[in-house]
């Protein structure tokens, strides 16, 4: 009798595997690679940019973009209505913007990570009064709680920020709080315990790494939201204030040139558009990825 | 049933309570004195500065002030506007049916376009209609709407001219008040055209408000369908030999909706909020637009009471939604 | 005159076979038993049958007939007027099979409506007396339950009562009582039967259960990775198995096993779509395997209603020939 060798396939290392759906979603990769550029982008916007973002060209009043009539390929994209370069402030306003994400997701992860942890360990009261406090704000849209923020603390890019990190808390102290309740019920918590690991050894080594893929995610989705909330704050005024070149303060006063410089309107909100689709597309793709029990 | 209904109320009590808290700490959170914040560049004498904290509670405990204003909220009082004098809520009252009337045909839109399209995806899975719903749906879900809003008027009403560029009605009509909806008071009124002109000025503004909730209603139905397809009782229902339409629209959708219905729910805080953004841009004169130019005034009580009543109303709403939840799904309904 | 008729019906999802041609029919009136392990195709090959399988899977065969009408060259339409009323097939798990948004009752009548019509009155008396059929206290009532109100037998009832709505002359069972508790898988079991003898249909009834199948089936299909591995009638089958898969399946019945401190049970898995070994399916698992099983692949053997996939059928004393 002779034995049938079959040829199983080599086991790839987690990275590969992760990689492997991941590169699968052709969208999520498209994302990915948008967002190398921008962030590309904004770390040398010094030297990608063709010219300073606040240089106002007198003679170059709301150019339009280089391909048409009257265009000059020095500004690509055209000029404002003080005849500054319209690409050159969206490269740097894509460094404001990636920096305020940024900012205000790791502000509210960790903020979040730890008020769920805390719930989900804790229970009893603990759990319930976060619980609450996260429901109320859950209530509440986010934009108009950001608003309501900022209306209190004053415009600035600083309180904008503040505002959207307190406004995205709620979803990672949810997530964070459920997939610590599921994990704390596994056996290797209760065994770690009967170990004698420790409260904050059983919380951030034991249970933490085991609730990171949603976390993750819902980062990478927040990133998108925080740009797009940033936008809307700028353009309500409530956000960066001008000159600062960021993209929804860019299309504040966009609105008296709807009748005569469509590329003053179009371009940073194209460019928000963009950023936002990427991130929701590459956090699409880290779902299905990471997990793909979380697809629902 | 009722127990069901009671419960979700008794819920809803104590997040009513926690939003007075957040609006009351809110409006005290401003940096320096809150009356010389409310009296702007001019200042105040002192015994104005004392008579009117008198007035208006501030030399009273923080938790008789906040008694007092609960106690206010509760008999509909939420404080007078600091620019024209008026109570706030008629201020918002005189204003919140145009924001109903932009929300409603907004959400109308969303639904007519997001379910259908979301079930189509998720009848035809894999296909190319399949593939482009989706990504329309994710670029709507990824849209600041702010910018989508100049977009839709810079190619339709600058370009093409088909729309009117904002407002609720051409200024050459005079439409007496009765209900506050601009369709019906048009209807009402004999004004000739005075309805196509309400309706061309509704267009714009629901597309826009209605882009992001149509998203994710798309999405949502989507995978929901998706999920139920894959059922047993799918099975059951077509082993029965019942023809497909049947099975994807009596036995599907019904329980595909359930998740859905929720979805749309949520999408009422969307809209409140995307109505902040639309009604800027359009200068439609519902609260969003109202709760911007306060802020830029100062008016607190009006900030203030205006979160208040928006926050009640997605309260509300949810709360409804869940109650519409559990009379769709026999099994909550029976179970609790 | 067989009732249903399958010769050489395929079942493929992409490049996998999940049914490798088989062959079988049933004649009316007869109890044909389905066994193999999970993962073997028998759900599959009946699901197309009643014409189930979705978009990636693709059905092909020489001839899917009942009743001498040809299924797989009718319109759609057609064959959706025998689906439901002339075949009827009812699933493993009762608690998820039944729509859980609409009563008992609506999902009777729907049936009954689908292929009989009739006055809302007359459907519900229908219903009542479907129900009283299969066992079911208090029919009246019930028909206005929902279906996480009932406990798994009382689905199972009301899925039976579902199939049977319309008189139809084959029912196909998959495994009816798999995902039922003991004590009530025979009394499913007693109604299916009695149901069938009483109506004079044919029934297929697929299931793990060998001991089932000895007891109730006529005929028996022993079925392995997607393919047919042995056919007869069910008293020779189970006395005298002629594939070594059988022989293996009846020696993991604890019945077989008294003396021994351990049941018997074959190694190895079925294989799925990366491992699938190039000659006999089972070569990699057999016992009596030679270089030739693993090299070529057997053809059918034995006469028409007897027939064994494989190089070297046992003989009596369960031993491979030469």
């Amino acid at each position: 009798m002779t034995t049938q060798t079959l040829t199983a396939p080599a086991p790839r290392t987690p990275l590969q595997e992760f990689w492997h759906y991941f590169s699968s979603n052709k969208g999520a990769v498209a994302g990915l690679f948008f967002i190398c550029i921008i962030c590309f982008m904004a770390l040398f916007a010094d030297w990608v940019a063709p010219h300073s973002p606040s240089d106002q060209v007198r003679d170059a009043l709301l150019l339009p973009p280089a391909w048409l009539e009257g265009g000059n390929w020095a500004y690509v994209l055209g000029t404002d209505d003080v005849g500054r370069d319209i690409l050159s402030r969206l490269i740097h306003g894509a460094r404001l913007s990636l920096s305020v994400g940024l900012v205000a997701v790791t502000a509210s992860l960790g903020m979040g990570i730890l008020l769920g942890l805390l719930a989900g360990f804790c229970k009893g009261v603990v759990d319930t009064i976060i619980m609450r406090i996260v429901d109320i704000m859950l209530a509440m849209p986010s934009l108009l709680l950001a608003i309501a923020i900022v209306a209190v603390l004053g415009p600035s890019i600083v309180n904008a920020a503040l505002a959207i990190s307190i406004v995205s808390l709620p979803h990672y102290v949810r997530l964070t709080r459920a997939a610590t309740m599921a994990e704390m019920s596994r056996d290797y918590v209760t065994s770690s315990r009967v170990i004698g690991a420790g409260p904050l050894r059983l919380m951030f080594i034991c249970i933490l790494p085991n609730c990171l893929a949603p976390l993750i995610v819902q980062a990478t989705l927040g990133f998108s939201s925080a740009i797009l909330d940033m936008a809307a704050l700028g353009f309500l005024g409530l956000g960066a204030q001008p000159p600062t070149p960021e993209w929804g303060s860019m299309l504040a006063n966009a609105l008296q040139f709807v009748q005569r410089a469509w590329w003053v309107v179009t371009f940073p909100g194209l460019m928000i558009l963009i950023t936002v689709l990427a991130f929701n597309l590459m956090g699409d793709g880290l779902r299905d990825a990471l997990d793909p029990k979380l697809k629902h | 049933m009722f127990q069901f209904i009671f419960r979700r109320l008794s819920l809803v009590i104590p997040t009513f309570i926690g939003i007075t808290l957040l609006t009351f700490t809110l409006i005290r959170l401003i940096p320096g004195d809150p009356i010389e914040v409310m009296a702007g560049e001019r200042g105040v004498s002192a015994e104005r500065h004392a008579e009117l904290s008198a007035q208006l509670g501030f030399d009273q405990p923080l938790y008789v002030q906040y008694f007092r204003y609960v106690g206010g909220v509760l008999q509909g009082d939420l404080g007078n506007s600091l620019i024209t004098k008026e109570p706030v809520l008629s201020e918002f009252l005189t204003l919140f049916p145009a924001t109903i009337e932009l929300a409603v045909c907004a959400a109308i839109f969303a639904i007519l376009i997001g379910l259908p399209a979301g079930i189509f995806a998720a009848v035809k899975r894999g296909t190319i209609l399949d593939h482009s719903v989706m990504t329309f749906s994710l670029t709507g879900y990824s849209m600041p709407i702010f910018w989508w809003a100049l977009l839709l008027m810079l190619v339709f009403s600058v370009t093409l001219g088909w729309t009117p560029v904002s407002g609720r009605i051409d200024v050459v009509f005079w439409i007496d008040d009765v209900t506050g909806f601009m369709l019906v008071d048009s209807l009402l009124s004999d004004e000739e055209g005075a309805f196509s002109s309400a309706v061309s000025h509704l267009i714009l503004p629901s597309i826009v408000l209605g882009t992001i909730p149509m998203a994710v209603i798309a999405r949502m139905t989507r995978s929901s369908m998706l999920e139920v397809l894959s059922e047993d009782y799918i099975r059951t229902a077509r082993s029965k030999g019942i023809a497909p339409w049947r099975v994807i629209v009596i036995h599907a959708l019904r329980n595909a909706l359930i998740p859905v219905i929720t979805v749309i729910g949520l999408q009422v805080g969307i809209l409140l909020s995307g109505a902040i953004l639309t009604e800027t841009v359009f200068a439609w004169p519902g609260i969003g637009k109202w709760l911007i130019e306060s802020i830029g005034r100062r008016d607190y009580p009006v900030v203030q009471g205006g979160i208040l009543i928006v926050a009640t109303i997605i309260i509300v709403v949810n709360l409804l939604v869940d109650i519409a939840y559990g009379v769709v799904n026999p099994r909550i309904r029976h179970s609790r | 005159m067989s009732l249903l008729k399958l010769e050489n019906l395929s079942v493929s999802f992409g490049n996998f076979r999940a049914v490798d041609n088989i062959s079988y029919q049933v004649d009316e009136g007869e109890v044909l038993g389905i066994v193999g392990e999970s993962g073997s195709g028998k759900s599959v090959s009946s699901l197309s049958v009643m014409g189930l399988i979705d978009y990636p899977g693709k059905v092909s065969a020489d001839k899917l007939s009942f009743d001498g009408q040809d299924l797989l060259s009718m319109p759609e339409t057609q064959r959706r007027k025998l689906t439901g009323s002339e075949i009827a097939m009812i699933f493993q798990d009762p608690m998820t099979s039944l729509n859980p948004c609409f009563t008992v009752g609506y999902q009777i009548i729907e049936a009954l409506k689908t292929h009989q019509g009739g006055s809302k009155k007359e459907l519900r008396q229908r219903a009542i007396d479907l129900l009283t059929q299969v066992g079911i206290p208090a029919p009246e009532t019930r028909l206005s339950a929902y279906p996480h109100q009932l406990s798994g037998g009382m689905s199972q009832r009301v899925m039976i009562a579902i199939a049977i709505a319309c008189n139809p002359r084959l029912l196909i069972a998959d495994e009816p009582t798999t995902a039922l508790d003991v004590t009530i898988q025979a009394q499913i079991i007693d109604l299916l039967i009695d149901l069938q003898r009483t109506k004079k249909m044919g029934l297929v009834l697929i299931t793990h259960d060998l001991a089932l199948v000895a007891e109730v089936a006529q005929r028996v299909i022993v079925m392995y990775a997607g393919q047919i591995v042995e056919s007869g009638p069910a008293s020779e089958v189970f006395s005298q198995p002629k594939h070594p898969y059988t022989q293996a399946l009846l020696a993991s019945l604890p019945e077989s096993a008294a003396g021994k401190s351990r049941l018997d049970a074959l190694s190895g898995v079925v294989p799925g779509m990366y491992d699938r070994p190039q000659g006999c399916l089972l070569s990699p698992r057999c016992p009596y395997a030679t270089e030739h099983c693993h090299n070529v692949a057997p053809e059918n053997q034995g006469p028409i209603g007897r027939q064994v996939k494989c190089h070297t059928p046992l003989d009596e004393m369960g031993r491979p020939a030469a």
